[in-house]
């Protein structure tokens, strides 16, 4: 009968977690006459088809960024006084940056390197001119940029507890049998930190598809990736008449991101059992 | 490590950081430089767009809603999590892997999924129960847990919950009496934290009110940039500083290491 005290909490995230869920997935398969298909097969317009690419396209790409970036600085902080103020100092910003995003942070970018920001007027000032071939700070290729903001912390986030899990002894072991440093990194170092990093890398990749805030916020024309498209068939009249789409887009973006998500864990567990 | 080796290391890190520290900061320094240009090419440094934030009434309605908000999902959160962590905790051990799936799952489904999910809710708590915006903090409250669920679990683990139970119960304490005189007291690192991280959160949330049409501060940072770039970044800059506080308080409050995050974009 103890179970009964739990019933406050699982019935507030049936309610407001599973059961939206819930109707986006029966939504997905619901048309204005009922059960019908017709809204899945509705997705193979080539718009759709493409935000969803350019969806694979800039979470692939910045998940890259990400985890290249982050793991090289990870191995920066990894390798310094673990009980320094700097190493603490660090990780509250990174902290604080893998959460910003959205509004805040594509203002930021603008202020910055917009047509207007001070980078790029003072570049423009000397010379340089990095607009010359359109503004692509509004397009897909600015957004991956922006996006490098907040997976970079990110990875250090999630790959610097493997870094840490790293011993010297395997240091010292690699030596003593006569093992450079690339030896140690090529058949020691890098297959046991390997599936921490595709991990990272898959959560990186399943954060970037899912991002809305920061694209809604820096294209004005045009819905040039998924979740753009799902808010776009949300709140216009083609949505109107056709509620079942924003639903099956939602339903491949989430189901998408739950097998990302499902491998990301497996890779966890595989992680945890040699460097815990 | 030879000497060689460790300056080669020395050499590599201060380039990284200068680096990195370069590409974080500028945007952020940015932010500042735009919020302070005066009219014209080369007039003066003025904080006018940061005093025109007190002259806007729909921003300084935003800054307290945005405010109430978060306030109100963190005393939700707190009410409907630590009683049912603890209680799950000592009474029915089975059911922690279920909790922690369901309070870990929001992280799998994106917040634009779970709006077009949320939007035939909202009709229908608009139209029977309130249309304030206040009703956002049940959405809210589902997309801290992640967060607030690790803080929590982080703060439970580090104290012995069986025994103090225990040793109350024994002195005749009943369970309401075990969970806010003798537990609560004993987590109020991790409980911060948790209200801390709700605050933040919420604080940054745009994609559920902007697309259940409910105007919220980022939400109104972004239809005021339009018309008035300085004034929204300045807010902008403002709610960052704000939310950095509460994090870097973080770090020193609630002694276990401050939890892994995931972004909210």
């Amino acid at each position: 009968m103890d179970w009964l005290g739990t019933i406050p909490f699982f019935g507030y995230v049936a309610l407001f977690l599973l059961l939206p869920t819930l109707i986006v997935v029966i939504g997905a398969f619901f048309g204005p006459d009922g059960l019908t298909l017709s809204n899945l097969a509705g997705l193979n317009k080539s718009f759709i088809v493409s935000a969803f690419f350019n969806s694979l396209l800039l979470s692939a790409v910045s998940a890259l960024i990400g985890a290249v970036g982050g793991a090289i600085l990870a191995y920066a902080v990894a390798t310094g006084n673990r009980n320094g103020a700097f190493r603490r100092l660090v990780l509250s910003a990174c902290g604080v940056l893998a959460q910003f995003g959205g509004v805040t942070l594509a203002f930021a970018f603008i202020a910055a390197i917009g047509p207007v920001g001070f980078v790029y007027v003072w570049l423009q000032q000397h010379g340089v001119d990095f607009y010359a071939g359109g503004i692509w700070l509004y397009q897909l290729k600015g957004l991956m940029l922006v996006y490098a903001y907040f997976q970079i912390p990110l990875m250090v986030l999630v790959f610097l507890p493997a870094l840490d899990g790293i011993r010297p002894q395997w240091r010292e072991a690699t030596e003593s049998l006569g093992g450079r440093t690339w030896h140690y990194w090529r058949y020691v170092a890098g297959p046991l930190l390997a599936p921490a990093f595709i991990g990272a890398l898959l959560l990186l990749f399943a954060n970037a598809f899912s991002a809305y805030a920061t694209a809604a916020a820096l294209i004005n024309q045009g819905s040039i990736i998924a979740s753009l498209q799902i808010a776009n068939d949300l709140t216009s009249e083609v949505g109107l008449h056709q509620p079942g789409i924003a639903s099956a887009e939602a339903l491949v973006m989430v189901v998408l991101v739950a097998v990302v998500m499902v491998v990301y864990t497996v890779l966890q567990r595989r992680t945890a059992r040699w460097l815990r | 490590m030879s000497r060689n080796r460790r300056r080669k290391l020395q050499f590599f890190r201060v380039v990284v950081f200068l680096v990195m520290g370069a590409f974080f900061l500028v945007p952020i320094g940015a932010m500042f430089e735009f919020s302070t240009r005066g009219t014209g090419l080369n007039s003066a440094r003025t904080l006018s767009a940061w005093i025109t934030i007190g002259q806007t009434p729909e921003l300084v309605a935003a800054i307290l809603v945005s405010l109430g908000l978060a306030a109100i999902t963190s005393v939700a959160m707190l009410m409907l999590l630590v009683p049912t962590m603890i209680w799950v905790r000592l009474r029915v051990p089975n059911l922690t892997r279920p909790v922690e799936f369901l309070c870990l799952l929001p992280l799998t489904i994106p917040a634009i999924v779970l709006v077009a999910g949320l939007a035939p809710e909202y009709k229908w708590v608009s139209f029977y129960l309130s249309d304030s915006i206040l009703t956002l903090a049940f959405a809210y409250l589902v997309l801290v847990l992640p967060y607030t669920y690790r803080a929590l679990y982080a703060g439970l683990s580090a104290i012995d919950v069986k025994t103090l139970a225990e040793a109350a119960r024994g002195l005749g304490a009943g369970w309401a009496t075990v969970m806010w005189r003798i537990i609560v007291p004993n987590m109020s690192g991790a409980i911060l934290n948790a209200a801390l991280l709700s605050v933040a959160v919420v604080l940054g949330e745009f994609t559920i009110a902007n697309l259940l049409n409910y105007v919220n501060l980022q939400v109104e940072i972004a239809q005021l940039g339009r018309a008035n770039a300085g004034v929204s970044i300045a807010v902008a800059v403002a709610s960052l500083l704000f939310v950095f506080v509460l994090l870097a308080l973080l770090s020193f409050v609630g002694g276990p290491r401050s939890q892994r995050m995931r972004g909210a974009q």
